[in-house]
């Protein structure tokens, strides 16, 4: 062992405690350390990246929000080799991981004092999960939050029982939840979700974050646009491949930005200053 | 100081470099058409050639290497570091346009979070590199501001008819010369003013670059900044045309450094490696989600547009081209960053990005 060389690629090893089954192709894995902690300390919208060594290795956004201090939880799609895998593993079982990776939301700062509007699609919620969740736990810190999410069917809506028990109870705080076909035993809102925003038409002094598949993005955005949203008042988050996470192997290479690390997170004026490859 | 040895002296120099480190030098192979790093050992006979087919990044960061074990057993894993300290050595025969590769290497693997495998190769590596005196067709370092007559590198050499002369620069370098005038009977020091022979190399050199066919290349229209000027291009569908995607450019490159990450299992456990990867490979970017790069347009642009705007941009203009002309002779159909270059005009508008 080389301790007195630290190495970014070397990571620690993590336990998944606790998985919880959240619809038909999306899993949260809870993840402490050997003994029990939290891996490590995060900001909202930050990375890890997490592998089974023979497998793979690829990075994910942390879902749960830094005021959770005692485990980190990954809410995970299985859609590849390292997903697929992660999907079939059991309570206890050991992987590795390393982070946290990425520049966060700015929660902080340019957010503080502002309306907040969430806006996302599928598993597009577990990157904006943190973000919602410390932004709750921080309630004095700002405005009005409304929170519009949308899945394929009521069984794919991610942490649904979150979102109903704690969101939607949360002082000053509006859900609004959609689907994209009508099923039975849903009561509620039925439709895409760029009609929806357009179709509640939120002040447009609100500080706006997306994030969902690429198609959800592309037509909120139109519609934020069309009703006076500037590019400066909405963020995302990229996903782009990465191995190393830390701005050296190329992969995630936008322009002159690294997604890893000068990313994920960026606002659409900044985005627009980039070639449009992501 | 300068110091110096005889040529007929060379290969004893090179026996008492090797008594106390390993030695990389450039020799000949395929009957002098091409040359290649081999470790020296008696009667090894430096070549002449200008650059090694492959580039001496190898020394500093591998094609390959392991980075990491690991041994599961159930649920359970454990991780095994197994970096290894590593020797000092010295790379001799460095090219100017390979020399300043390092630095373009060096602001990747170095800065903001050092990449612990490349720095410690780096702190153990003495780059001895020596002055080119018949560049040759395919050389346009001198597009990048590079003079190959002075290069870079921790002890500069030039070679003359009669003699080697050595100059260390940086500590390392010093380090290296005090090793070796401590075993050597031939270094002898010469003075701090540039020999004659040496000063009469470095006239004849500047005039053979002048008459080089890439001698009126310039860089100057591209750099910082100039993504809106060249990324809509039209001129990149022609240029891309006929590319095949097989990475040759990108692995004969001193400073394309992008790489992969994988695991392969073995009797008992897994090893994580890292290898070479090219930015001209259609999994490059591919996810689960999908591919930001479809075609091989966008690759080739990719790959043109790092090194001529994107990298300039992250690093105060340096560009991550040092005009060394391996791609030149090595593309199999004969594309290559000057033709990118001198076919690229300026899109005043920024196009319909």
């Amino acid at each position: 062992m080389m301790a007195e060389r630290p190495e970014n690629l070397i990571p620690t090893i993590g336990v998944i405690k606790d998985i919880r089954v959240d619809t038909p192709d999306i899993k949260t894995f809870t993840v402490v350390t050997r003994d029990g902690k939290k891996p490590f300390d995060h900001k909202p919208g930050q990375c890890a990246m997490l592998s089974i060594p023979g497998v793979g290795e690829a990075m994910f956004s942390i879902t749960s929000s830094p005021t959770v201090t005692d485990r980190m939880e990954f809410s995970v799609k299985k859609c590849g080799r390292l997903t697929d895998i992660l999907h079939q593993t059991e309570i206890g079982q050991e992987i590795t991981i390393r982070g946290p990776y990425g520049r966060p939301f700015p929660v902080d700062t340019d957010f503080k004092g502002k309306d907040l509007l969430f806006i996302s699609g599928g598993v597009g919620l577990a990157p904006i999960h943190s973000v919602i969740d410390y932004c709750l736990n921080n309630r004095e810190n700002y405005g009005k939050i409304a929170i519009v999410y949308g899945s394929r069917s009521k069984n794919d809506l991610l942490d649904i029982d979150e979102i109903n028990n704690v969101w939607a109870k949360a002082e000053n705080t509006d859900v609004y939840l959609t689907i994209d076909r009508a099923q039975e035993g849903w009561n509620g809102h039925v439709g895409f979700v760029p009609n929806y925003v357009t179709e509640l038409g939120f002040d447009t002094s609100m500080t706006a974050v997306l994030c969902g598949p690429p198609i959800m993005i592309k037509f909120t955005l139109q519609g934020l646009y069309s009703q006076g949203f500037k590019p400066e008042q909405i963020y995302t988050t990229l996903e782009m491949r990465m191995k190393c996470g830390i701005g050296k192997c190329g992969r995630c290479n936008v322009g002159s930005k690294y997604v890893c690390k000068d990313g994920p997170v960026f606002r659409f004026d900044e985005l627009s200053q980039l070639p449009d490859e992501y | 100081m300068i110091y110096s040895c005889e040529i007929s002296h060379l290969d004893d120099l090179f026996k008492e470099i090797s008594s106390f480190e390993k030695l990389y030098l450039p020799v000949d192979e395929n009957e002098s058409l091409s040359s290649r790093y081999e470790v020296y050992s008696e009667g090894k006979k430096m070549s002449d050639r200008l650059n090694t087919v492959r580039s001496p990044k190898d020394f500093f960061f591998p094609q390959t290497e392991n980075l990491m074990a690991f041994k599961t057993e159930g649920k359970k894993i454990d991780i095994i570091d197994v970096r290894q300290e590593n020797e000092d050595f010295a790379v001799f025969g460095v090219r100017a346009c390979d020399a300043r590769a390092f630095k373009v290497l060096d602001n990747v693997f170095l800065k903001d979070v050092p990449d612990s495998y490349y720095a410690d190769r780096r702190a153990h590596g003495t780059i001895i590199s020596l002055a080119c005196s018949r560049p040759v067709e395919t050389c346009f370092c001198h597009t990048f501001d590079i003079d190959p007559t002075e290069p870079d590198g921790d002890v500069k050499s030039w070679k003359t008819e009669e003699k080697l002369y050595l100059e260390p620069v940086t500590e390392k370098g010093n380090k290296f010369i005090e090793k070796l005038l401590s075993v050597s009977d031939i270094l002898k020091e010469e003075g701090t003013e540039t020999p004659a022979d040496v000063a009469k190399q470095k006239e004849q050199t500047k005039k053979i670059i002048k008459k080089l066919p890439l001698y009126s290349l310039s860089k100057e229209k591209f750099g910082a900044g100039k993504t809106e000027e060249y990324f809509n291009s039209p001129e990149w569908d022609k240029l891309s045309e006929s590319c095949l995607g097989c990475g040759t450019c990108t692995f004969v490159c001193p400073t394309c450094q992008c790489y992969d990450i994988k695991d392969f299992k073995t009797n008992n456990g897994v090893i994580r490696y890292r290898c070479w990867d090219s930015c001209m490979y259609s999994d490059f970017t591919m996810m689960a989600a999908g591919q930001p790069r479809h075609h091989q347009k966008e690759r080739f642009r990719q790959r043109f547009m790092h090194k001529l705007v994107y990298y300039p941009t992250d690093y105060d203009g340096l560009f991550s081209c040092v005009g060394c002309g391996r791609c030149l002779q090595k593309c199999p159909i004969h594309m290559n960053i000057a033709k990118v270059m001198k076919t690229l005009t300026p899109v005043s508008d920024g196009g319909d990005k």
